[in-house]
This record gives structure tokens, C-alpha cells and sequence, in this order.
């Protein structure tokens, strides 16, 4: 019954994070809410007993892909409202 | 019950409701700063005090338990350190009262800043 | 013992619900990364006592590699909030 309810509780926050990751303009938000996403989903895994899954997550998902994501930004502009104003991102497209 | 028993589950209390405590002190405190203090030190040592209760209700456990305790104990102060630094630096200051104010001012004087016009977001 | 178990994950859960809100209504980047930060740790506290719970020796390395881990994101967020990256 109590991992009934962790696993609700879980599931709702996974849920919310990602729809708030699409919806959120400011994308340094966006990739501080994959990083919770990483950390959920790593948990779920290990829960369904499937360790190996959630180790490759935990490893790939909170380091790697942040620090990707982070250096992607630094690159080209942080908010997308942004995107057609600034010189910077299309220099960094072509 | 073995009196190892008895201490892991005292731990394993302590470390939950420091970790609770921890996550109500972000949802409650007003400023960067005491959300801070309130995120990294109380959640360390409730992680830590949970982790060394799973350690001694197996004993065998314990050597990792530890290797995860020592891991704990040096990356979070250095998260919070670093991410106070970056604040400090984007120009949130504390809130703070007037008389200690000058207090403040003397460090501002080390570490290199941004006033509030420059700083936009 | 049983309840004791019971109860911590009550409050881990909890302690989740908290700082997900926090996330959701901080203010500054500051404060989503604080609330990232307590997350990483309760998840790590999480991980160990659910393998406790299923009393396997092996599930712990995840736990391992999540503390040794877990503050790679916050300081790269920080240095990128200072400017410094």
C-alpha cells in the first residue's frame, strides 16, 4: 500500500515536470525540470526492479545531458522569445 | 529486536524527518540565501543519518554505507557554495536590515559583482 | 520495524511534494536549483532505503553513483548563473 502510494506520487511529479519542461519559454528551466525528470525516472526504474536501467539513467541522464544542454544555451540565447532578435543564434545555426 | 535494530530504526526516524524538515524549510523561508541553509544542511544530515541507519541494520552493509556517507558529505557543501557564489554574483542580495548593512558592503568589497542596473534577469 | 519504514517514506514523500512546489513557484533560477539540489538528496536516501527494503547488496551501487554524481549539474548550472562556464 505505501509503495502505492510512492508510486503516485512519483508518477504525478514525472508528469508535471515534463509538461512543464514543454511549456516553460525559459529554457534554462526547461533543462533544470529534465534534470528532475532524470532523477524520477531513475527511481522508477530501480523500483521495477531493473537496476541496471536505472544506473545507466542516473549516470547518463543528470550529468552528461545537463552539462550538454547548459553549453548549448551558454551558445546561443537562453530565452525563445530571443531567438529572431539576436545575431548570435543564427551565426551559431550556420 | 537486537539492540542494532533499535538503534537503525532511531537513525532511520531522525534522517526521514530531517529530510522533511529540509524540503519544508525551501517551501517556507523568504530569501535564496535561507532557502539554502535550510536545503543543504538540514538534508545532509538527514541523508547521512538515514544512510548509516540502513548500515546498521545490516551490518555488511556498512562499508558502502560509509563510502555513501563520505560522498554526501563533500558534494553538498560544494553545490551550496558554488550556487551562493553565483547569486551573490548576479546581484540578489540578502534581505537584510539597515543597520547591517555595512557588514555586507565590507565583502562586497572581495568579491567581484554586479550592480542592480546591470543586472536585467 | 516494518512501520518505521513506513513512516520514512511518508515523509521522503512528502519532503518530494515540497520541493517539487518550490520548483514550480520559485522565483529566481536560484531557487529551482536549490530545489533540484534537495531532490538529488532525497532521491540518494530513497535509493538506499528501497534497497533495504528489497533486500538486495547490489542496488546500492546506483546509489553510489548518484551521490558521487548528482552535484555535476548543480555546480554547471551555477557556473553558467555566475558566468563563467
Amino acid at each position: 500500500m505505501i509503495y502505492f502510494i510512492l508510486i503516485s506520487v512519483l508518477v504525478v511529479l514525472i508528469i508535471g515536470a515534463a509538461v512543464y519542461a514543454i511549456r516553460q519559454k525559459d529554457l534554462l528551466y526547461a533543462v533544470i525540470a529534465t534534470g528532475i525528470i532524470s532523477l524520477i525516472l531513475s527511481i522508477l526504474f530501480y523500483m521495477l526492479q531493473a537496476p541496471d536501467v536505472a544506473l545507466t539513467e542516473a549516470a547518463i541522464g543528470v550529468a552528461l545531458t545537463t552539462i550538454i544542454f547548459i553549453i548549448t544555451i551558454r551558445n546561443t540565447v537562453r530565452f525563445e522569445d530571443e531567438r529572431d532578435k539576436k545575431d548570435k543564434f543564427k551565426s551559431a545555426v550556420k | 529486536m537486537s539492540i542494532l535494530e533499535i538503534i537503525g530504526g532511531i537513525l532511520i526516524l531522525i534522517g526521514s524527518a530531517f529530510l522533511f524538515l529540509g524540503a519544508l524549510g525551501i517551501f517556507r523561508m523568504p530569501d535564496v540565501y535561507n532557502r539554502l541553509q535550510a536545503g543543504t544542511k538540514a538534508t545532509t544530515l538527514g541523508g547521512m543519518s538515514l544512510v548509516l541507519g540502513v548500515g546498521f541494520l545490516e551490518p555488511s552493509w556498512m562499508l558502502k554505507s560509509l563510502i555513501i556517507i563520505i560522498f554526501i558529505a563533500y558534494s553538498n557543501p560544494i553545490s551550496s557554495h558554488a550556487l551562493a557564489r553565483a547569486m551573490y554574483r548576479r546581484g540578489h542580495y540578502p534581505l537584510i536590515k539597515d543597520k547591517d548593512k555595512e557588514k555586507m558592503d565590507a565583502y562586497r568589497e572581495v568579491v567581484p559583482h554586479k550592480t542592480k542596473e546591470e543586472e536585467k534577469s | 520495524m516494518t512501520y518505521i519504514i513506513y513512516i520514512a517514506f511518508i515523509f521522503m514523500a512528502a519532503g518530494l511534494i515540497f520541493s517539487a512546489i518550490r520548483f514550480v513557484k520559485g522565483p529566481t533560477a536560484g531557487d529551482r536549483t536549490v530545489a533540484l539540489d534537495t531532490l538529488t538528496t532525497i532521491g540518494v536516501a530513497a535509493l538506499v532505503l528501497l534497497g533495504y527494503v528489497f533486500q538486495r547488496f547490489v542496488y546500492i551501487d546506483v546509489a553510489l553513483v548518484y551521490a558521487v554524481l548528482g552535484f555535476i549539474g548543480v555546480i554547471v548550472i551555477a557556473r553558467y548563473l555566475e558566468g563563467a562556464l
